[in-house]
């Protein structure tokens, strides 16, 4: 079922027009919150809603219940400090959060890490989008009434925790990169066990598809729901599978000149023109085939060398401006960090959160919308709260 | 359940205090029988929870479940029991008090009420009522009440939502389960539970009048019917893909948020003895009861065989029951309305014409 | 990978030429915006674009209308208030070799210096903004008033930008004009100051200075030279 942009529009209109109407009735409604504490919001989120019925008129997100400040601690911290921070931004796929800093350091401080070490990159920060979103595969099931399906998430996505706690040391904050190269070099053998492992991550899709996509329940409470034109979404900044699935082909690993090694390997992007929460999770099914895939090329193209470029001691960061971007499980995360030239860390590191643009369209998107499909909407959305509060 | 009667009338008959009573005399039958009921509905409350609950659902998801507490696991809902049971008894400050405290007292005095018409052997039924299946289904509708007002009661806006959904969602589904039921009463010819398992083990199936199969029980022929029932039952149960009120991912627990201690216990008591009652209704309806070919219609061994029979039935048809609840999504409150009304009540009207017809006509 | 160029840096070969696909968009700026379009920089495959605060509601349209434009990625703010005293609060190591080495930030006066498109005042405004279909992203500045930083909202423009200046708003004390309602969004409601300014002491400095003295004790049967106290910088 393919949905044109005048039939989603046309639809939104209908249900604005439907919530506006009966606010204007003046029937009474009655207020709601769901969260802070709520099984449905991944984390602390409380979303001020006012329903009629079962339906909703208004919605106002209020986050920043895990607001921790990161922006403000950057600056009294060095470069090399600012990691251990920027892990617990988005926790699923930690490394990812890592990754643009550096790169955004190592331009400042005028310093490329050998190719290796951009391979070793680009190998994990794949392995990260695999761990998140394979959580989501599972948990969307849960949101709807399907418990099964988490539980098999969690157990393939053991093996991708642990290769990565065989690489970095934590399985959940690896803490690995430096600038100018990486830690550690990967140790003896992990390479064949990556491979095994992408077979298994591929049995998982399959069997997600199998019990979820092919499930008629599950379309009938996805499918329609959740539409986001692709004007509206770009206007809000969504970015990641959320505006794939409305249509727009826009890939930062593909369309931004990186040092990491997406150039090197042949995948994929994958759009879909619905924009409803069903598009959102069958493009993330597709994705995280595709990790697979690129996590295979990687392996088996591994360049070897050192991982750590040659530091001068007693280095200082020139003056300038940074800012560099990825493709982030959740979305696109970028750091724009400013030196002034100090002994210190940044000057400004400002953190540009996928979840908080994602989540800015709650607002637009709730009104009309029945209470089940509130949830359903916010988990194919995909928020971590340590993303949107930073 | 019969097999507990007659040591248990030897034991009364040789106390001298009672010796002097009859113990054969109406009363004393009842309130045996009344006593036995009362601990087989935690007892059957258990097994389910058990076996499906903790341990076929945690196999599926390929987990070992509760293994601690007893040898795999077995006294863990003992455990939880216990634990429930200790537990501080805690009303909201706004709730009101008496209606809060006795919602769960409705529910589960709707779940003992079915047990009284089930049969488990010839002689093995609490009351044998000539309206049997009509009783059962009435009510099993006074859950709704009670649910009403747990979510009235608890002053609590996400419980009010969930006993909202609940109600409307019993409500739609009690009648394709009633319209399915009928089918089955116009094939066996009596409302009566007994009576209908007596039917199934009379009824012989003439195939194009060549030869004839004995013994047939009511899912063939009420296939449909079966179905229908299955699902209404499910809907009833409020089990996934029909759980809307107990929406754990919206709602925290429904209806029964603010309910914590004894008090829930008497809710999950009833979410599962109600299963357990239904499923053995579906068995007596649909599968033939406490009857296997060869059993005799009137012997003492009976008594005894087919509370175990009719065991094995409701163990049947619960697996089916809770493989689908933790399979499928849930189906949202105006979907699963649109479905009762527009799909299930069409197709059972059809099947009670179809047999009907067919009644006559065969 | 070069850096944005910068005063300091001599440039030992030529600098790379410039982005033509970049540099016709910022003929194309120029002659929408004139004299507002105050300088840009467009370097290192990237472009920002300094303009006047007056003309910032007027690029915004011009980029999202005219130039396609459409994806808002982020808008925030950035205090280049430099203020020696509190870097050597919080940092204890300031290092007065580096310093003397002149490349130090605190004989530039009250703002840093070297910025890319850097601004004369203390506050500026800062969004970046993409245009998907030709893959160019463009970062947008604007000066602010020190004393009364205000902008008009790009609310109108981009509708993402409402949660973004609500938080520029919270953090930096930004008025931003026309927008529906600038309040607390991480904050709570009775907070005071605004947190990411340069004068706004982070207490947990404050209270206890980094990295702190680290006590330890001696193993027991150890030397007791061991337990010496030492103030080292992670």
């Amino acid at each position: 079922m393919t949905v044109t942009e005048p039939q989603q529009l046309a639809y939104i209109a209908g249900q604005a027009a439907e919530a506006r109407l009966r606010f204007e009735l003046e029937t009474e409604g009655m207020t709601l919150n769901i969260g802070p504490q709520h099984p449905a919001t991944h984390g602390t989120l409380r979303i001020i809603v006012r329903l009629d019925g079962e339906q909703v008129v208004w919605a106002d997100p209020s986050c920043g219940y895990m607001h921790r400040g990161y922006e403000k601690l950057a600056e009294v911290r060095k470069y090399q400090q600012v990691t251990t921070l920027v892990n617990r931004i988005d926790w699923l796929s930690s490394f990812c959060n890592e990754v643009p800093f550096i790169l955004a350091a190592e331009q400042l401080y005028e310093v490329e890490a050998p190719p290796r070490a951009q391979w070793i990159r680009t190998l994990l920060f794949e392995m990260g989008r695999i761990a998140n979103i394979t959580l989501f595969l599972g948990e969307m099931g849960v949101q709807l009434g399907a418990i099964t399906p988490v539980f098999y998430a969690f157990r393939d996505r053991e093996h991708v925790l642990n290769l990565i706690e065989a690489a970095t040391g934590g399985r959940f904050h690896p803490n690995y990169d430096r600038v100018g190269g990486l830690k550690d070099d990967l140790p003896k053998g992990w390479v064949e066990e990556t491979k095994a492992v992408m077979d298994k991550v591929r049995e998982f899709c399959d069997q997600m598809e199998d019990l979820l996509l092919g499930n008629e329940i599950f379309e009938r409470r996805m499918r329609g729901i959740g539409v986001i034109p692709a004007r509206v979404g770009l206007g809000y900044g969504l970015s990641g599978a959320n505006i794939r699935a409305s249509g727009v082909d826009w890939d930062i690993r593909r369309d931004e000149p990186s040092v990491l090694a997406w150039k090197d390997c042949d995948w994929k992007v994958w759009t879909h023109t619905d924009g409803d929460s069903f598009a959102r999770y069958w493009v993330r099914l597709q994705e995280t085939r595709e990790a697979a895939k690129l996590v295979d090329q990687l392996c088996d193209g591994l360049p070897s060398g050192p991982i750590m470029a040659k530091m001068p001691a007693r280095l200082r960061v020139p003056k300038g401006e940074a800012w560099v971007h990825t493709e982030n499980p959740l979305g696109e995360m970028g750091y724009y960090v400013v030196s002034d030239g100090g002994p210190s860390g940044p000057f400004r590191c400002k953190i540009r959160s996928a979840s908080f643009n994602n989540i800015s369209i709650l607002p637009w998107i709730l009104r009309g919308v029945y209470v089940p499909d509130v949830i359903t909407i916010l988990s194919s959305l995909y928020f971590i709260l340590g993303d949107i509060d930073r | 359940m019969s097999a507990l009667l007659a040591p248990a009338l030897a034991a009364l008959a040789v106390l001298p205090p009672v010796a002097a009573v009859d113990v054969t005399t109406y009363g004393w039958v009842t309130a045996l029988k009344v006593a036995i009921v009362l601990g087989v509905i935690p007892a059957g409350a258990l097994i389910l929870g058990y076996v499906f609950l903790l341990k076929m659902m945690s196999h599926m998801q390929s987990r070992l479940g509760p293994m601690e507490a007893g040898p795999h696991g077995v006294l863990q809902l003992v455990a939880d029991g216990v634990k429930f049971l200790q537990k501080e008894d805690i009303f909201p400050s706004r709730a009101d008090r008496r209606v809060f405290a006795a919602a769960p007292l409705v529910v589960l005095m709707s779940t003992f009420l079915l047990y009284v018409v089930i049969p488990a052997g010839p002689r093995a039924v609490v009351e044998d009522l000539d309206t049997g299946i009509f009783f059962a289904l009435a009510v099993s509708s006074i859950s709704v009440i009670g649910v009403l007002m747990a979510g009235w009661a608890s002053a609590n806006k996400y419980a009010l939502i969930g006993a909202l959904r609940a109600a409307g969602q019993l409500i739609a589904y009690e009648l394709p389960m009633v319209l399915a039921v009928v089918g089955v009463v116009i094939q066996a010819g009596t409302m009566s539970l007994s009576g209908i398992v007596v039917a199934q083990a009379n009824y012989e199936v003439s195939v194009f009048g060549l030869f004839e199969i004995p013994k047939v029980p009511y899912v063939f022929p009420q296939i449909v019917g079966f179905l229908l029932f299955m699902i209404a039952a499910q809907a009833e149960l409020s089990q996934a893909p029909f759980d809307m009120p107990v929406a754990e991912s919206e709602l925290v627990a429904g209806y029964m948020t603010e309910y914590s201690g004894f008090r829930f216990l008497f809710f999950f008591m009833g979410e599962f003895g109600s299963a357990f009652a239904l499923a053995a209704i579906a068995a007596t309806l649909f599968l033939g009861g406490w009857y296997v070919p060869g059993m005799s219609m009137d012997a003492v061994a009976s008594d005894i065989i087919g509370p175990l029979v009719l065991g094995g039935k409701i163990m049947l048809v619960a697996f089916f029951i809770f493989w689908v609840r933790f399979t499928y999504p849930r189906l949202r409150e105006d979907q699963l309305q649109s479905m009762a009304w527009k799909v299930l009540i069409p197709i059972s009207l059809v099947n009670i014409a179809v047999t009907g017809v067919a009644k006559v006509v065969f | 990978m070069s850096d944005a160029p910068t005063d300091d840096q001599t440039e030992d070969a030529a600098p790379p030429p410039p982005d033509p696909e970049r540099e016709e968009l910022v003929a194309a700026l120029r002659r929408d915006l004139g004299d507002w379009l105050i300088e840009h920089v467009n370097a290192n495959g990237d472009l920002w674009v300094r303009v006047d605060r007056k003309a910032w509601l007027k690029a915004g349209e011009v980029l999202r209308e005219k130039h396609g434009f459409d994806y808002f990625c982020f808008l925030s703010g950035i205090d280049w208030l430099n203020n020696a005293e509190l870097v050597q609060r919080y940092e204890q190591v300031w290092d007065p070799d580096a310093e003397a080495a002149g490349d130090g930030a605190a004989d530039e006066g009250p703002y840093v210096g070297g910025r890319v498109a850097g601004g004369d005042t203390r506050f500026q405004v800062f969004a970046r903004v993409y245009n998907v279909q030709r893959k160019l992203g463009i970062t947008l500045k604007a000066d602010l008033d020190d004393a009364n930083p205000s902008v008009d909202s790009w609310v109108t423009v981009y509708r993402g930008a409402d949660w973004h200046e609500r938080e520029a708003w919270e953090m930096y004390g930004f008025e931003f004009a026309g927008h529906p309602g600038l309040r607390h969004i991480y904050l709570p409601v009775e907070f005071e100051g605004f947190p990411l300014r340069k004068d706004f002491a982070l207490l947990a400095r404050v209270v206890k200075p980094w990295p702190g003295l680290v006590d330890k004790e001696p193993v027991p049967g150890e030397d007791e030279e061991e337990g010496a106290e030492e103030a080292a910088p992670a």
